[in-house]
């Protein structure tokens, strides 16, 4: 039975190799023992290869059936190693950190300000926002140091008195085929920023900056969960979260394709 | 949060007076610096040029004494069709480009867009462009684009949006005043603006307070290739006949010979 091979000029050795195959594969007829009986059919074959005749050999080719388990165990441990890889490692590699300039407290501001958020973040008089605010509003009373906060003396002698504006890193920044009025929420619908914004007045530093290597936007567009799932309006800042809450209150309806919301609402 | 005002569905549109234009070309400058329109070097093979606003030259066709001329600006004609099926909506399998029922306006939404380019096949007024290639813009250009509109990319089709981010910067300052609709004055395209002769104007086709609503029943007033029922929204008036007769290239003549379409190229 050995040096069986197809490279024989003789046509009936290919016969042969098939009926061996057929006959290892099925040897009851059973297709349960399909996976161990191919197993069984390469040690086989192996062994004929190697032209080795030894009893050892032959009782390794009985003991086929543990194979498959390993296979199992090999097909578990890998699945479980590529979600780890796609649900841990792949974000990691996929958003770079980046630090703020300046440690900034939310919460030591809120308390020394009137207006609330609006002190700082405010409309300007043709109706846009003014977002994260220039150094010409904080020079009003940073002008000189005013605490002990080393974040404080380093914003004052970097950038204050040199005249130089933060480089601060915005979290919510849409690409630019997004038109985003603040005014549209805030005036006219008469929301919150807390709705929004969530609990950002009482933080007390600012969280790492998580930037998309690809995209170049930040992590907070599509969320911290990597399922896509989210507990806040404020988890994320994507399409589906802006139609979800427009649908909800019937705005501008009044796409012909969709029956849903128009595109230029948003989009620009 | 308060639910959104009811207000009458809007129909934004241009009545154009072929009798003032001159062909001077400023509505199309001013175009291309207002939407950030690519240009090339080269521009001389007109059917690769991008021209949000178009100006046609026409010809009655007769020879010298009796050739007259007429210049034509042919912006996006933001089709209604009917109910808002409009010809290049209606094809669009990618929902790149959508009818809203509240401007009236038809939307290119470019990031959606995938280049299949049915919707310029449908036009039958060639008032959508493919951007066969990254606009490149002189060194330090870049710097002069607007922000209010968001550049193109290869491989996408572009077209006239009636200067939609200027409607967008009006509502945004209308709801800081506490208002819910802006007045003519606050919203008007580039071109109406930058046309020297006064001869476009632009306002809301439905509000019998806006200029266009009388302008469009001038007895004179027609709308190109209206028998496709297209139902645009760009009315064009003009004193001549043979004018209002070369808007539709399906109208016959005198004689009841199809006047040519040839005469409306240039």
């Amino acid at each position: 039975m050995n040096a069986d091979s197809m490279s024989a000029a003789d046509s009936s050795a290919f016969i042969r190799v098939h009926q061996r195959f057929v006959k290892a594969v099925f040897p009851e007829k059973n297709p349960k023992n399909f996976l161990a009986g191919y197993l069984n059919y390469h040690h086989l074959k192996l062994d004929g290869v190697s032209m080795s005749t030894s009893e050892e050999k032959a009782k390794e080719v009985d003991a086929g059936g543990d194979s498959g388990g390993f296979i199992i165990l090999f097909f578990i441990v890998g699945f479980v190693a590529s979600l780890i890889v796609g649900w841990v490692v792949f974000p990691k590699l996929l958003y770079c950190q980046k630090e703020q300039p300046i440690s900034f407290s939310h919460a030591i501001h809120i308390n020394e300000v009137e207006e609330g958020c609006e002190s700082c973040h405010f409309f300007r008089e043709d109706g846009t926002y003014s977002g994260v605010p220039k150094l010409e509003q904080c020079i009003d009373c940073h002008e000189e140091v005013q605490g002990e906060s080393p974040d404080e003396e380093k914003f004052v002698n970097e950038y204050v008195t040199k005249g130089r504006e933060v480089p601060w890193l915005i979290y919510s920044k849409q690409p630019d085929c997004v038109f985003f009025p603040h005014a549209a929420h805030v005036k006219a619908a008469e929301m919150d920023c807390v709705t929004c914004h969530g609990p950002i007045g009482e933080s007390t530093t600012l969280k790492p900056y998580e930037e998309n290597w690809i995209t170049g936007y930040s992590r907070d567009l599509w969320g911290k969960n990597i399922s896509g799932l989210k507990k806040n309006t404020w988890d994320r800042m994507k399409m589906d979260d802006c139609s979800e809450c427009h649908i909800k209150n019937n705005v501008k309806q009044t796409s012909v394709q969709t029956k849903k919301g128009a595109c230029f609402v948003c989009h620009k | 949060m308060k639910k959104e005002h009811k207000h009458k569905a809007k129909k934004y549109g241009m009545v154009i007076n072929l009798d003032k234009c001159t062909g001077c070309g400023s509505c199309m400058v001013a175009c291309m610096a207002e939407n950030n329109v690519p240009f090339r070097a080269d521009e001389t093979d007109k059917l690769l040029s991008i021209t949000w606003i178009q100006v046609y030259k026409l010809t009655n066709g007769k020879p010298f004494p009796n050739t007259e001329m007429c210049y034509l600006p042919r912006p996006c004609m933001h089709c209604e069709g009917s109910h808002g099926h409009s010809p290049c909506v209606s094809v669009c399998p990618a929902t790149a480009t959508d009818y809203s029922h509240e401007t009236g306006i038809v939307s290119q939404i470019y990031t959606r867009c995938f280049g299949c380019r049915y919707c310029m096949a449908a036009c039958p007024y060639h008032a959508r462009y493919f951007n066969w290639w990254d606009p490149v813009w002189p060194e330090g250009m870049e710097k002069y684009l607007s922000p209010n509109v968001s550049p193109r990319m290869r491989g996408v089709v572009e077209k006239c949006s009636f200067c939609f981010h200027r409607y967008q910067l009006a509502m945004e300052k209308a709801h800081y005043e506490g208002k819910h609709e802006v007045e003519e004055g606050e919203y008007q395209t580039a071109c109406t603006q930058a046309c020297p002769a006064g001869a476009i104007t632009f306002g809301d086709l439905n509000n019998s307070h806006h200029a266009v609503y009388k302008l469009k029943k001038n007895k004179n007033a027609f709308r190109l290739l209206e028998k496709l029922g297209t139902n645009p929204k760009v009315y064009y008036v003009s004193s001549r006949e043979w004018v209002r007769r070369a808007g539709d290239n399906y109208l016959r003549d005198k004689e009841g010979n199809v006047i040519d379409k040839n005469r409306l190229r240039n």
